[in-house]
């Protein structure tokens, strides 16, 4: 595999290389990018490196702010290979208050009694481990 | 009426762990049975093949040539096609459509899944590349999990209960006891599936469908072929495929259904002018107990809201309102991915032919399958009629 930045991406990562490859590098500097598309400003989080709406190429990278509510969620107990020694983790989808819905995981010190659809949370950067960088969420 | 499309024969194999069968094993055995459920078909009067299966769990690459060279189908075209879990009834609707072009007159759909070689785990993480690879996977994904978040947000949404879930599944099972192809052919009380561990809250061990080796074959025919090689051809008077986004992230809530299914639904029921009420019993798709409830919703059965109460009264159940899933369902048949649309449609064909035994629905005249790729990413719905 050659890298281009995006395998540093998640606990287990399956791409490597991607226009949006730089994401990985922001996270480890503690920050939430999203892309903003140049022609007609619609904003992508996750990123995209090319906009759908008006078929423009060219985007540039615009801070996201995480703050959001929990949509619906799952604590996993049964973990594919590769993620069975970080179980039980809770998977989650959130909604932005600026709109995108995100999935990740919750933080490792939420335990699930904490949980409930419809609650605030907040999507910030976290540092896996020296070379590996996600975000989560957390109750804010 | 003469561009009718018939399914002429139908087979599956045991599904289940089956250590001493490979994929052309498991192939033999289902394409064994539609050969001798049809009316003396000869080998060549199979003009195509289309061999349905979703790709990693087995290490054959291009299947369709090494099934269609096993089954001497050769050299008629053949090719694979791949939907997840819907991959044979998304061939179906391939097939179908070769017969009514005019293209091919007879044409085999044969599915199949080889995954029991492999653990539950290594499966799940197969399954789980069958979500987003790039901003999902990389979590820990996992089939149950994406279904476990749909039957959260359908508890919160319609008070959904883990009782009601639990239900859908003491119904399969009970059926499954007539199945003789089944992987599991037992009953299993309410205490006993609430009581099973959790693999992803709130979906316990037995709100989910376990891995199967397993093959199936349909047979489809034009008219004037289907009245020759068939003692009772069943017609195909509905189809509709509908996909919906890969990622979570990018669909629209609530998260109690699939956009897939309802426009699947839609289609069908355009083309067989029909109505949900119409339906005399429906194989639908559950894979975990919440998917059988949000097909209810999807399939227009009864009102979204209303599906918890669908299984409360035993409205799905023989003898109810609309019987599904009488053959035990994916829940204790096993799920082999690329099998699974083969086998539903194969139970509606018995029933429709008065053939389903212990399990016949009285005078069914017309059928509903309802198959899903993955979480929803795919699905097809197909109606058939005597
Ligand atoms: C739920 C799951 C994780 C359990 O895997 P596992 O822990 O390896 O389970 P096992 O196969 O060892 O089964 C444990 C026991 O439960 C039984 N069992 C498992 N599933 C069952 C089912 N659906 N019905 C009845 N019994 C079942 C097994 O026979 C076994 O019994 P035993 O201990 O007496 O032999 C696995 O079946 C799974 O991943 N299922 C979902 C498959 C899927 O996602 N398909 C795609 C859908 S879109
Ligand atoms: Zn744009």
């Amino acid at each position: 595999m050659i890298s281009m930045g995006f395998e540093k991406f998640g606990f287990v990562s399956y791409v490597s290389q991607a226009k949006i490859g730089e994401f990985t590098e922001y996270l480890k500097k503690n920050q939430l990018m999203g892309t903003k598309c140049k022609k007609c400003e619609k904003v992508y989080f996750p990123p995209r490196g090319d906009c759908i709406s008006c078929l423009g190429d060219e985007v540039e990278w615009v801070e996201i702010n995480g703050d959001g509510k929990l949509v619906t969620y799952t604590e996993v107990n049964f973990a594919p290979t590769g993620f069975q020694e970080d179980v039980p983790y809770i998977l989650a989808l959130g909604l932005l208050n600026s709109g995108q819905q995100v999935f990740a995981r919750f933080s490792k010190d939420v335990s699930l009694e904490q949980v409930k659809s419809g609650m605030a949370v907040q999507l910030v950067p976290c540092q896996i481990d020296e070379d590996r960088v996600t975000y989560e969420f957390q109750i804010p | 009426m003469t561009a009718r499309v018939a399914i002429i024969g139908v087979g599956q194999s045991s599904f289940g762990k089956r250590p001493n069968s490979s994929i052309r094993d498991l192939t033999f055995e289902a394409f064994h049975e539609a050969i001798e459920d049809t009316k003396n078909l000869g080998r060549m009067d199979i003009d195509a093949s289309l061999v349905a299966t979703a790709a990693g769990y087995d290490k054959q690459r291009s299947p369709a040539a090494v099934i269609a060279e096993y089954l001497e189908l050769n050299p008629q075209p053949t090719f694979l096609t791949e939907a997840a879990c819907a991959s044979s009834t998304v061939a179906l609707r391939t097939a179908w459509s070769f017969i009514k072009s005019g293209l091919h007159d007879v044409v085999a759909v044969i599915g199949y899944q080889k995954m029991t070689d492999m653990t539950s785990e290594a499966i799940q993480e197969v399954m789980g590349r069958a979500g987003d690879v790039m901003f999902e996977s990389p979590f820990g994904t996992s089939m149950p999990a994406y279904y476990a978040m749909f039957a959260r947000a359908h508890m919160d949404a319609y008070g959904t209960t883990e009782e009601d879930l639990a239900k859908v599944s003491v119904k399969n099972h009970y059926y499954s006891q007539f199945n003789p192809k089944a992987m599991f052919q037992k009953e299993f009380t309410l205490e006993k599936v609430l009581s099973t561990r959790v693999i992803a809250s709130p979906l316990k061990s037995l709100d989910c469908c376990a891995n199967a080796d397993g093959a199936s074959c349909l047979i489809l025919a034009n008219e004037s072929k289907a009245k020759k090689f068939a003692e009772q051809p069943i017609w195909i008077k509905g189809l509709g495929l509908g996909s919906t986004a890969m990622s979570l992230a990018s669909r629209k809530p609530p998260f109690t259904g699939f956009e897939s299914a309802q426009e699947a639904a839609r289609q069908a029921y355009t083309m067989a002018s029909i109505k949900p009420k119409d339906i005399d019993v429906a194989e639908v798709h559950d894979c975990f107990t919440i998917a059988e409830l949000i097909a209810y919703g999807d399939l227009g059965f009864c009102k979204r809201e209303d599906s918890p109460k669908m299984i409360r009264d035993k409205e799905t159940h023989l003898g109810g309102r609309i019987p599904v899933n009488v053959d035990g369902g994916l829940l204790s048949k096993g799920h082999p991915v690329g099998a699974t649309g083969g086998s539903q449609i194969r139970t509606l064909v018995y029933q429709l032919r008065g053939e389903a035994g212990k399990v016949q629905v009285d005078g069914a005249k017309i059928a509903l399958g309802h198959n899903v790729g993955g979480i929803g990413m795919y699905t097809t719905v197909t109606i058939l009629e005597v």
